[in-house]
């Protein structure tokens, strides 16, 4: 099962709304994945200016805040239920570098220019109220309520997948070769924090991108490397690309009006959206990549 | 007409209200409001009523209806009129996968596109299709017509039995033991009658062409006995 969510806004009309919107997808989307849920929400760039998203595990905020180095360079963190989002002009290399050695007891979610991005376990209508979705502006998310199969109902196994800046990954289904991906991309220098097969999704498209393909080309290619069930929706810094592997057993459907284009695995998820029942609504074709923003 | 607005009402309630009629009730017409993609809207309908759903509808919309005329001033996501019996279903925007799947009898119109699957297993519905059908349409079909105005996608009519498959368009492939057939004047009258049920006045039964099963897949073949 699972549920899977995505709104890229194509104009400004709603760009205060989209935290409101986003949550009410995900809540709507309860059914399908009653054990997690997790979204990753783009906001404003700010010049020099780096987000990381960390789960702070058992820390507690001000123990964070405390052992944070005096190096890093103009320090904000917000404290979003058991995550934090850490803001600072230093670059990613040295911020990563840093957590590790230093804060080893905390899991980074994602960094980048733009991507929030927040995972819990409990249930999603929970989640988005913890998380303050609602009180979130931005141009586009994506989010993900998750039923769990093939890894345990951990924060770790939750969606969405961030492997590399400003990059994420939601899915609905199931991967069967993700083991053998898995070894190749280690090879190659990724690394893993769970044992999930979307997270050798994400990590096998931000290799790829990260060689220089473009995103598009990127999914266009998993349909012969990633073998299995899959909905995707990959988020980047500009927008979101979907993609449904040829057989098509997880279900998509997208809305688009001038102003959003709206994608979930069920139309409930979008039955509150502005207008929606004017838009263009259709059925992603199997193999094929949609693409907005990017 | 009496009207039924899911925002107020339950969705058991509506189904509830909708399958347990009086049957000296003299309402046979009904408008379903605000279905906002709700799963199993009006399945197991077994009375001669007329009802029209304003709105998008979710999973399994219509399913085992039996003599009810259900029409669906929207889309409809998987399986509409699954396993139907008798009545019509009449869905004026896109059906997605399994549109129709095992229906016995009665007819399915869609205005829009099918995608996937559309007519699985179906046992002797006719079902109409305006636009055009995913891969594997009649996979496993077993008996009934499926008339596709648009195009076909890939494998079409797989592993089929004898449900008989008129298409207007270009059809990607042809599924195993699918094969195109020769049109005949009761063929041509089939796709007549189907076409004037569903209000088609713009195309003539010239122009579609038939597929069924080569029947190669009834009987095992003593050449495939290494297989085994």
């Amino acid at each position: 099962m699972c549920g899977i969510v995505g709104l890229y806004l194509k104009t400004k009309k709603y760009e205060k709304s989209l935290g409101t919107f986003l949550s009410g997808m995900l809540d709507s989307m309860e059914n399908r994945g009653p054990d997690s849920a997790g979204f990753a929400i783009y906001t404003k760039e700010e010049k020099s200016k780096y987000k990381y998203s960390i789960c702070l595990n058992k820390l507690t905020d001000a123990e964070f805040k405390k052992r944070l180095s005096k190096d890093l360079k103009k320090v904000k963190v917000k404290k979003f239920s058991d995550h934090v989002v850490l803001e600072t002009t230093d670059k990613p290399k040295k911020v990563l570098k840093f957590l590790k050695e230093k804060l080893g007891e905390v899991s980074l979610v994602g960094y980048g220019k733009c991507i929030n991005i927040f995972k819990q376990t409990g249930r999603p209508s929970d989640i988005v109220k913890n998380f303050s979705l609602s009180s979130f502006s931005g141009s586009h998310g994506i989010g993900h309520t998750r039923m769990a199969t093939e890894s345990a109902i951990t924060t770790e196994g939750s969606h969405p997948y961030s492997t590399a800046e400003d990059e994420c990954l939601v899915h609905n289904g199931s991967l069967s070769n993700h083991n053998n991906i898995r070894r190749v991309l280690v090879k190659k220098g990724e690394i893993f924090s769970s044992e999930n097969d979307t997270e050798v999704a994400a990590g096998y498209i931000s290799s790829q991108i990260s060689s220089g393909q473009d995103l598009e080309s990127t999914l266009k290619e998993s349909l012969k490397n990633l073998d299995g069930f899959y909905t995707f929706i990959a988020g980047t810094k500009k927008g979101f690309a979907l993609l449904r592997d040829e057989i098509a057993c997880k279900p998509a459907v997208i809305a688009e009006t001038k102003d959003y284009v709206a994608i979930a695995s069920e139309f409930q998820a979008m039955a509150h959206l502005p207008g929606v029942n004017q838009a263009n609504i259709f059925e992603p074709e199997p193999g094929i990549v949609y693409s907005w923003g990017n | 007409m009496k009207k039924l607005d899911l925002k107020k009402t339950k969705l058991s309630e509506v189904n509830a209200a909708l399958q347990n009629l009086n049957k000296k009730s003299i309402d046979k017409d009904f408008t379903v409001m605000n279905p906002e993609g709700c799963h199993a809207l009006c399945v197991g309908l077994v009375n001669k009523i007329n009802v029209t759903i304003n709105g998008h509808v979710g999973y399994y919309c219509a399913g085992m209806n039996q003599n009810a005329n259900i029409i669906i001033k929207g889309n409809v996501s998987t399986g509409v009129a699954e396993n139907m019996m008798s009545g019509t279903v009449h869905v004026k925007g896109n059906a997605s996968q399994s549109a129709g799947a095992t229906a016995h009898g009665g007819l399915l119109i869609i205005d829009g596109n099918a995608s996937s699957r559309c007519g699985i297993s179906m046992k002797g519905v006719n079902i109409v299709v305006k636009g055009s059908v995913g891969h594997m349409s009649a996979f496993m079909a077993q008996s009934g017509t499926l008339l596709v105005c648009g195009d076909a996608g890939d494998a079409l009519g797989d592993s089929l039995y004898e449900t008989e498959i008129y298409v207007k368009g270009k059809v990607k492939s042809l599924g195993v033991d699918c094969i195109e057939k020769p049109m005949k004047s009761k063929h041509l009258k089939k796709v007549s009658v189907l076409l004037k049920e569903s209000k088609i006045s713009k195309f003539k039964p010239e122009q579609f062409k038939r597929y069924g099963s080569e029947r190669k897949l009834y009987n095992f073949n003593v050449d495939n006995v290494s297989e085994y």
